[in-house]
């Protein structure tokens, strides 16, 4: 039986060169993977910013979390700045627990990530 | 005369099977009492684990058995009610003490699972079982970071 493609994940170009990255669903050990496939995918594209839009994430736990850090790693060798945006307050205080939300850019909507 | 607990389950080591795991604790926290922030960190301790036992008890192997146990813990004065988990497997053992999350201003990615788990659970404590696999016990009160708190000011 073939198994179902473990997260959704949106990828969308806007004017001025953002890349917007959408996942939807839970970001747990399983489905990183293809998190971390389409956040690669996403710096392919070689944008001007990564916005990752988490509004639609209802759980992130660390494999999630350390594949943003991956992305963080490579936005500061690559010069293109990360935005994170739309966490709700579960996402966010794995961060907090982390004290990740020192590291990453974050803004509550996409509005204010295409201009952080 | 030991009580068995009131939920046990048996799974195998494939990760497809720990978003209902997740949902599974996360109802049973709230309906221990848990707030939804505190059931929610009692869903994630438990699913870090649970993958902390696939990715390195079993190095990925997607066969190897885990069992998961959920007791209620009765109220109590200063802590409130609570909640047990036990997760046993019968992966590589190893020396408990060494089980420890990493350093936070080192910023990289993975080793976070540990630190989590210490961070969210009021008792955490890692076993050697008899003979193969590892025994972690979980617990959690909804009172428990508060009566930390005033035991501490």
């Amino acid at each position: 039986m073939p198994d179902r493609v473990p997260i959704i994940v949106t990828l969308a170009s806007l004017e001025g060169g953002a890349v917007t990255l959408s996942p939807e669903g839970e970001i747990g050990y399983h489905e990183a993977p293809a998190f971390r496939n389409a956040i690669r995918e996403a710096y392919d594209k070689r944008p001007k910013r990564l916005i990752v839009d988490l509004s639609k994430v209802g759980y992130m736990g660390t494999p999630g979390v350390a594949t943003l850090v991956e992305a963080l790693q490579i936005s500061k060798k690559s010069g293109v700045p990360l935005v994170l945006c739309g966490m709700n307050d579960r996402v966010r205080g794995v961060f907090e627990i982390a004290q990740l939300h020192k590291v990453f850019k974050m803004t509550p909507d996409l509005a204010g990530a295409l201009v952080a | 005369m030991i009580e068995s607990p009131p939920v046990r389950i048996e799974m195998v080591s494939d990760p497809r099977y720990l978003g209902c795991i997740r949902e599974l604790v996360l109802h049973a926290a709230r309906q221990l009492g848990f707030q939804d922030k505190a059931a929610g960190q009692v869903a994630m301790a438990a699913d870090e684990a649970l993958a902390n036992v696939i990715k390195h008890g079993y190095g990925e192997r997607p066969d190897g058995k885990i069992w998961m146990s959920l007791t209620p813990l009765g109220d109590d004065a200063v802590l409130g009610s609570g909640i047990r988990i036990v997760i046993e497997d019968e992966a590589r053992q190893v020396d408990p003490s060494c089980i420890k999350g990493r350093d936070l201003s080192d910023i990289r990615p993975g080793g976070l699972g540990v630190h989590i788990i210490r961070e969210v659970m009021d008792e955490v404590k890692y076993e050697q079982r008899q003979g193969v696999g590892m025994r972690l016990t979980l617990v959690k009160w909804t009172n428990g970071r508060a009566a930390r708190s005033a035991k501490s000011a």
